[in-house]
């Protein structure tokens, strides 16, 4: 069933001028954005069969080497939810991540602490039919980034989203419950809402972390809503 | 007090990073062994019907200085028009050195009364929340085309629209900020 999208929050997002993070002072545009429904561009999107996941895609812990890497072993699970609460399920979710010394497999990372010869970094899966999605990994470390002379990412996941339509589509960032960095962090702060920072914190999961071997942390994703209500009086393709 | 509405806020976007090459494209990023290919290499399959195109350009920032770091998504209909759910989306990288992206497709068809176009989505460091345009091109009657009739003023539309360079070789540039900025989208 093709929706028409409900128009995004932007009370939720960071503006794009946000100079405390500094590279976003020449990344920003300037001029208002052009605001219209949604049509069928954004209203559709990619559809990922399981068929392309391999059978570790999700466990980042062994699917680099088979061998283990080395960390604090955790699960990172959740459900991927529209506005209005309903689960999106079959959508790919993908994340990546630095080592747990902050150290990413790039070749633009240079930073001193090492790469972990057993850990690639990435990892995806597709959501199931109650949206939820579980990754296992280890927890990333901190690293320092030159934006002031001495500022440090909080640990953190990037994730990747796809909804069911292409006007869904988010890119976020996963942080850990407790870590003092985050409300030192100016990528953080380029959101301005603290409840919605508070969002992007995922909360220590005892009932699911798995005894003599892993954590969990729990993070649920909510994607823009759709209109509930099916009335239309537009042509086809708009 | 009426009742609660009871919609969840959307989860706020934060930047991709220098490094969202690892999580989307990792065997581009040397990444390899995890995942067989890189997804989105491709949105249509080889011997898919249709007028194959390419399209060309760079992301440029508010010092006229090319991306060389960023990633784009596009969707798109089939020859037809048809949005198809297994085909249509790809995943460009700009090249580490030119900032340059490419996208080889097929020539959309128009989707009701909307001129053929490429949704894109935006992304990289310093990029805080993904950026939604469209690539329509030179030559297309665009006249009743319900987006590009609602930009004021009028001579934005023209960042809007790929230059054909050669027969099927289209050159479609992104301006972040400046005199030329791109028109940027919230549908």
């Amino acid at each position: 069933m093709i929706k028409p999208l409900i128009q995004r929050d932007h009370a939720q997002h960071p503006p794009a001028y946000t100079p405390g993070y500094k590279s976003s002072v020449v990344r920003s545009p300037r001029l208002p954005k052009l605001s219209m429904p949604s049509t069928r561009t954004e209203e559709t999107g990619p559809v990922f069969g399981h068929d392309v996941l391999g059978p570790q895609d999700n466990n980042l812990v062994i699917n680099y080497t088979g061998q283990s890497a080395i960390g604090e072993r955790v699960i990172v699970h959740g459900r991927l939810l529209d506005a209005n609460a309903n689960p999106i399920a079959g959508a790919l979710i993908e994340i990546w991540q630095a080592n747990a010394g902050g150290r990413y497999r790039h070749k633009k990372d240079g930073y001193l602490a090492p790469l972990d010869p057993n850990f690639g970094g990435c990892g995806r899966t597709i959501t199931d039919d109650q949206g939820r999605y579980e990754f296992l990994t280890v927890r990333p470390g901190a690293y320092p980034w030159p934006n002031t002379v001495n500022d440090w990412r909080p640990m953190h996941i990037h994730f990747s989203v796809f909804g069911h339509a292409f006007g869904q589509r988010l890119i976020t960032q996963m942080y850990f419950e407790g870590d003092p960095l985050i409300a030192r962090c100016p990528i953080v702060n380029t959101i301005p809402d603290p409840a919605a920072i508070d969002r992007l914190i995922a909360p220590l999961d005892m009932a699911c972390a798995m005894p003599m071997d892993a954590l969990a942390y729990k993070f649920d994703i909510v994607l823009r809503g759709t209109r509930q209500t099916m009335f239309e009086n537009r042509p086809e393709g708009l | 007090m009426p009742q609660s509405l009871l919609l969840l806020p959307e989860t706020p976007s934060q930047t991709a990073g220098p490094y969202v090459h690892i999580g989307c494209v990792p065997n581009h990023a040397g990444i390899s062994g995890i995942y067989a290919d890189d997804p989105g290499q491709s949105p249509f399959a080889k011997d898919a019907a249709g007028k194959r195109i390419t399209v060309t350009g760079s992301v440029f920032d508010g010092t006229g200085a090319a991306l060389n770091d960023v990633m784009l998504e596009s969707w798109q209909a089939d020859g037809d028009g048809i949005y198809a759910p297994y085909q249509g989306w790809a995943r460009m990288v700009a090249d580490a050195h030119t900032g340059q992206w490419q996208l080889d497709t097929i020539k959309p068809g128009p989707v009701g009364p909307q001129a053929p176009h490429i949704a894109l989505w935006i992304v990289a460091r310093g990029i805080n929340l993904g950026l939604l345009t469209r690539v329509y091109f030179e030559g297309d009657d665009q006249l009743t085309d319900p987006l590009l009739s609602r930009i004021d003023p009028v001579r934005r539309v023209n960042t809007l629209i790929a230059q054909e360079t050669d027969p099927g070789c289209y050159r479609f540039d992104i301006h972040l900020q400046g005199d030329q900025e791109t028109v940027f989208l919230d549908i």
